[in-house]
């Protein structure tokens, strides 16, 4: 673990960021949904692509594109990163 | 199975599941994330031996399909792919009650080659509820234009059930699958299947609760799947125990919390 990173909201990743997931502040069956995706803590995200309108958002999990509301993605805690 | 509780399944099946089986025929379900080629397994091992209906009460397909194996038959049903079994779409509720109370001789699990990680999840949720699991890694042809290479002998042993690798479009593996379902299901060959260990919090909260539930099912289930759906809060399946066992868990989900 970098202790030197900063921990943000998935939402404000920028497309191609590449990040770690540290937390899931989410409930009931949208957490059970998300963390049978395989978004689990430590599990490395990239930001893909975004809908013109910006929601929802793409990303790459466990070479699995999988889209998220960015009112979900906002509630998913990450670290940044440039490595896996 | 003696005679009285044969017919008695064979009832059970037909009125829960819209599951009609011949007498000593085997039941096996085949369960799997979407596009790992699930249809493709069941389409190469039963052929054009197959009919869809719905499951009973549900907008949900349910397709079944007939084989033979050194003369014993088979009937396969294929479960809705899914991620997981614990999330409540009626998919997930689907193949969780058959895995659960339609008591397969065996369930096939069929993961991608190509993406092992994710689809371990559903391969381990359902070792956690029977240990007649048999667990297919599909699409090994993909896998290796993709320069993946699985170490098949190491993840049968990781998981302790058996692992068979196929590439069921051009029919690699598919004789392999037959001969462990048929195994599984006559009862010569019987898994370990590892179990996941939780936080000691979580392991002591279950060790409280298993004697009691074994005593309120009996053999019906396995008590500590059971123990971790009350821990849970899993309404949904505490429902389900009561409309296919008749039992009323409440008052040990009340214990619980």
């Amino acid at each position: 673990m970098n202790t030197l990173s900063t921990t943000v909201p998935l939402s404000s990743l920028g497309i191609g960021s590449i990040c770690q997931v540290v937390s899931l502040n989410l409930q009931g069956l949208l957490r059970r949904r998300i963390l049978d995706l395989g978004m689990v803590p430590g599990t490395p995200v990239q930001c893909i692509r975004k809908s013109p309108s910006g929601d929802p958002i793409a990303y790459l999990v466990r070479d699995t594109l999988i889209a998220l509301r960015s009112e979900d993605a906002s509630q998913i805690t990450v670290n940044l990163t440039n490595q896996y | 199975m003696n005679n009285s509780n044969r017919d008695e399944h064979h009832r059970f099946l037909h009125e829960h599941f819209g599951i009609t089986t011949r007498l000593g025929q085997f039941t096996v379900a085949l369960a799997g994330n979407p596009n790992v080629g699930k249809s493709t397994v069941f389409n190469a091992l039963t052929g054009l031996h197959q009919h869809t209906g719905n499951w009973p009460g549900k907008t949900v397909d349910n397709a079944q399909g007939n084989f033979t194996y050194l003369d014993h038959s088979f009937l396969m049903v294929d479960l809705p792919g899914t991620y997981s079994i614990l999330a409540h779409t009626v998919e997930e509720q689907v193949a969780r009650d058959f895995i659960c109370f339609g008591k397969p001789d065996a369930t096939l699990v069929v993961l991608d080659a190509t993406c092992l990680e994710r689809n371990l999840n559903l391969a381990l949720q359902v070792m956690e509820i029977t240990s007649k699991v048999i667990v297919c890694v599909n699409l090994m042809d993909e896998a290796t234009k993709k320069n993946i290479n699985i170490n098949i002998p190491a993840l049968q042993k990781e998981l302790g059930v058996p692992v068979i690798a196929t590439a069921a479009r051009n029919g690699v593996g598919l004789d392999k699958l037959r001969q462990g379902l048929y195994e599984m299901s006559i009862g010569s060959c019987i898994g370990t299947p590892r179990q996941i260990k939780y936080s000691p919090a979580v392991e002591n909260a279950i060790q409280q609760l298993l004697p009691n539930i074994t005593r309120v099912i009996g053999p019906n289930l396995n008590p500590r799947w059971v123990a971790l759906r009350l821990l849970d809060g899993d309404q949904a399946f505490i429902k389900s125990i009561t409309s296919y066992l008749g039992l009323s868990l409440i008052y040990l989900q009340e214990a619980a919390v």
